[in-house]
């Protein structure tokens, strides 16, 4: 049995669901995942609540192993992030191929955005994106900016209801059932690209962590039965996640 | 030294109570020899229920004592003295129950138990009721429960706090027949009451109290008949009533 | 998304008798119920002993116990969670994202409950039976096993409140459980996750699911306990 912290993209959009039996049927290991914000869930690997973490934000991901409390960061898979508005679409940005100019475009007519605001992989791509859109958030945030501070699915809940724009995993998009008026916006440019990493516990740090049947899952996870898995896990004939364990630099 | 066989005769001397500097009982003295029905008279407020309470050790004297000839009032293991008090207590549990958790408190072991207590509620005339809610009972016979309660515990001296004061006359004079049994059979009785017709029907002596002080401990024929004191004269005659 | 989505979804669950599910009713019951009686045993016998006893400062644990009743859930499990992960001073027992951790959690919701209402009957019941007790010789804790039965039934409606709280909380289960599917997933987290996913329906069905199982739990016991209650008087 070891403990996963992961993100609630992976956990809500299914993911784990489909793959996890193949896993466990394989090594006999039952893995329990625990699903937080990426912030959290490396909190909660670094007090040594976990064994593995599978998260998505590079630069945090690289601080946790050089901080010595991971023992590698390894390449699993990607999904895109989309952006998701209502369909009559007040900032006019469906289609748009810059995803930077989009959010300049709802920032300059303050139409409301709803942001994680949970330190989560999702919130610092979009935290990026402001950036790229050359635009200081802490600046220009008003009441047409609404922080929740909450999951996926309850950011994509709370844009339904009030009209509002989000970013959003599209797994988590895929999985979710309570559209109402939203729809993808903009989606495809390469600033959306969102890659995860998983990561071992260091048992070194934390010598309880159950380093070797840690290894087994994430060299699954990486392998080519894990990476098929991930690649064959699709919600209404799409698939979520692309696996790229041996992509360079991913 | 001879193994002391009663705990009686009760001397109790100079007894006082206080409570917030307030004197409700002061230099009582009297002793309580076996036998008999001791009648414990006087008005309102004069400290009767609570010499009864003191006498019982339910409350700590203030100054004196109260002092049993044996045991500090237990003998073999077993609390000699048993009180019945003005209003009933019920367990709510039925009246087998209360009479079990009685003896069980006052360490009765479980083989002798069930056949004292099927004395008790034989005895006193609840047999029949012997499963009923104890708290169901009509007040009659809570009051009897509760006598056959105290009585079932094997007691020396039954204290009994105005046993009849919420009960008709016809229950009344069930109680009383009851008590007088148990005078016979030689239990030591004292108990309050401001009916001074009932005192003057069961009890062989009178205590009377009057704010605190015990102002005539005499025969029951003799306080009657012949008051010493002007404030039992005036007691008797309704002067000073409640 | 209507109640009629709702109830179909509700009644999908019951009949359909989803492993999945029945195991998540399966762990919600045996975590509340855990701590419901974890919280009994502690709480029943301190409660009574709070009723019973003067000491100074009694009024000031009162006063504290009586405000423990609106401890957050949110605020329990946090605690609970520093002290059980691997961090903390308890992290050796490994409890955290467990069942036990859960359990732990609600029995800190419930107890308080537990306590000030045991302690509120009991001190009347106290009153009554005070001087009969002290007369046959059960004075202090040796009055206690008497006053507990015989206040049974009022006692049996404050387990049934925390039951309530405890059935109905989700910050502190999800806190310290983690809500790890087919482990730690209780009613009232996977409500939080299927709103979360947005699957409206089956969230809210998961509520008439939970809600049914309370009041039948309540029934049950008020029932029982109006019999019992009629028979002692």
């Amino acid at each position: 049995m070891i403990t996963v912290s992961s993100t609630t993209s992976t956990v809500d959009s299914g993911l784990f669901d489909s793959i996890l039996p193949l896993f466990s049927a394989r090594f006999g290991i039952d893995v329990r995942v625990v699903a937080q914000g990426t912030g959290q869930a490396l909190d909660t690997a670094r007090r040594g609540d976990a064994d593995v973490v599978l998260v998505h934000a590079r630069a945090a991901e690289e601080k946790f192993v050089a901080e010595g409390f991971g023992v590698a960061r390894k390449p699993v898979m990607y999904n895109d992030f989309v952006l998701i508005g209502p369909k009559a679409d007040p900032a006019g940005i469906k289609g748009m191929s810059d995803v930077a100019q989009a959010f300049a475009k709802i920032a300059e007519k303050r139409i409301p955005f709803v942001s994680r605001g949970d330190r989560s992989g999702t919130h610092s791509a979009e935290l990026a994106l402001w950036r790229a859109a050359a635009l200081d958030v802490e600046a220009i945030r008003g009441p047409w900016y609404r922080e929740i501070g909450q999951g996926m699915g309850a950011a994509l809940n709370v844009a339904g209801a009030m009209g509002a724009y989000v970013l959003s995993d599209r797994g988590t998009w895929l999985g979710f059932k309570n559209r109402g008026d939203l729809d993808i916006l903009v989606e495809g440019d390469r600033r959306l690209f969102n890659q995860y990493g998983v990561i071992l516990v260091n048992p070194a740090k934390h010598p309880h962590v159950k380093a070797a049947e840690g290894q087994i899952f994430i060299d699954w996870l990486a392998g080519p039965e894990g990476q098929r898995a991930i690649g064959d896990y699709k919600i209404g004939g799409r698939p979520v996640f692309v696996p790229n364990a041996d992509a360079p630099g991913a | 030294m001879q193994a002391q066989s009663s705990v009686l005769p009760l001397s109790v001397s100079d007894l006082g109570f206080e409570t917030d500097g307030r004197a409700l009982l002061s230099g009582v003295s009297f002793s309580l020899p076996q036998g008999g029905i001791t009648a414990v008279v006087g008005p309102n407020g004069a400290g009767k229920s609570l010499l009864l309470r003191l006498c019982h050790g339910l409350l700590t004297p203030s100054s004196g004592t109260v002092r049993w000839a044996a045991g500090d009032g237990v003998l073999g293991g077993r609390k000699r003295h048993a009180m019945v008090f003005q209003k009933p207590v019920m367990l709510r549990r039925s009246v087998r129950a209360n009479m079990d958790h009685a003896l069980a408190a006052a360490g009765w072991d479980a083989g002798s138990r069930a056949e004292r207590s099927q004395a008790a509620l034989s005895r006193f005339g609840l047999a029949a009721l012997a499963d009923r809610p104890a708290r169901l009972l009509s007040g009659g016979e809570q009051q009897r429960l509760a006598v056959a309660r105290a009585w079932a515990l094997a007691p020396e001296v039954i204290f009994l706090d105005e046993p009849c004061s919420n009960l008709d006359p016809g229950a009344t004079v069930r109680i009383e027949a009851m008590l007088a049994e148990l005078a016979a059979e030689g239990v030591t009785l004292m108990m309050t009451t401001h009916d001074l017709a009932q005192a003057r029907r069961s009890a062989g002596r009178v205590l009377f109290l009057d704010r605190g002080d015990l102002v005539e401990d005499a025969s029951a024929e003799t306080f009657f008949d012949a008051p010493r004191t002007a404030q039992a004269r005036a007691f008797l005659r309704g002067d000073l009533l409640w | 998304m209507t109640f009629t989505d709702a109830l179909a979804a509700a009644l999908d669950l019951v009949l359909g008798l989803d492993p999945r599910f029945t195991e998540v009713v399966g762990l919600s019951l045996r975590v509340t119920l855990s701590a419901v009686f974890l919280a009994a045993v502690i709480g029943l016998p301190l409660g009574a002993l709070l009723g019973i006893a003067r000491f100074p400062g009694r009024s000031g644990v009162i006063v504290l116990v009586n405000a423990m009743m609106g401890l957050p859930p949110v605020v329990a499990g946090l605690l609970l969670f520093l002290l059980l992960s691997r961090s903390g001073p308890l992290g050796s027992l490994g409890l955290l994202f467990t069942p036990g951790a859960m359990i732990a959690a609600q029995t800190l919701l419930v107890l308080p409950i537990v306590v000030a209402l045991t302690r509120q009957t009991v001190e009347d019941l106290w009153t009554e039976y005070r001087d009969h007790l002290h007369s046959l010789g059960m004075t202090g804790a040796r009055a206690v096993p008497t006053l507990l039965w015989d206040a049974r039934f009022a006692l049996a409606t404050a387990l049934l409140a925390g039951f309530g709280r405890a059935s109905a909380e989700v910050g502190a289960v999800l806190i310290v459980g983690g809500n790890i599917a087919g482990y730690t997933r209780t009613m009232t987290t996977a409500i939080a996750l299927e709103t979360s996913k947005g699957d409206l329906a089956l969230a809210l069905g998961l509520g008439f699911v939970l809600l049914v199982l309370t009041l039948f739990v309540n029934g049950a016991a008020y029932g029982a306990s109006r019999i019992g209650a009629r028979a002692a008087g």
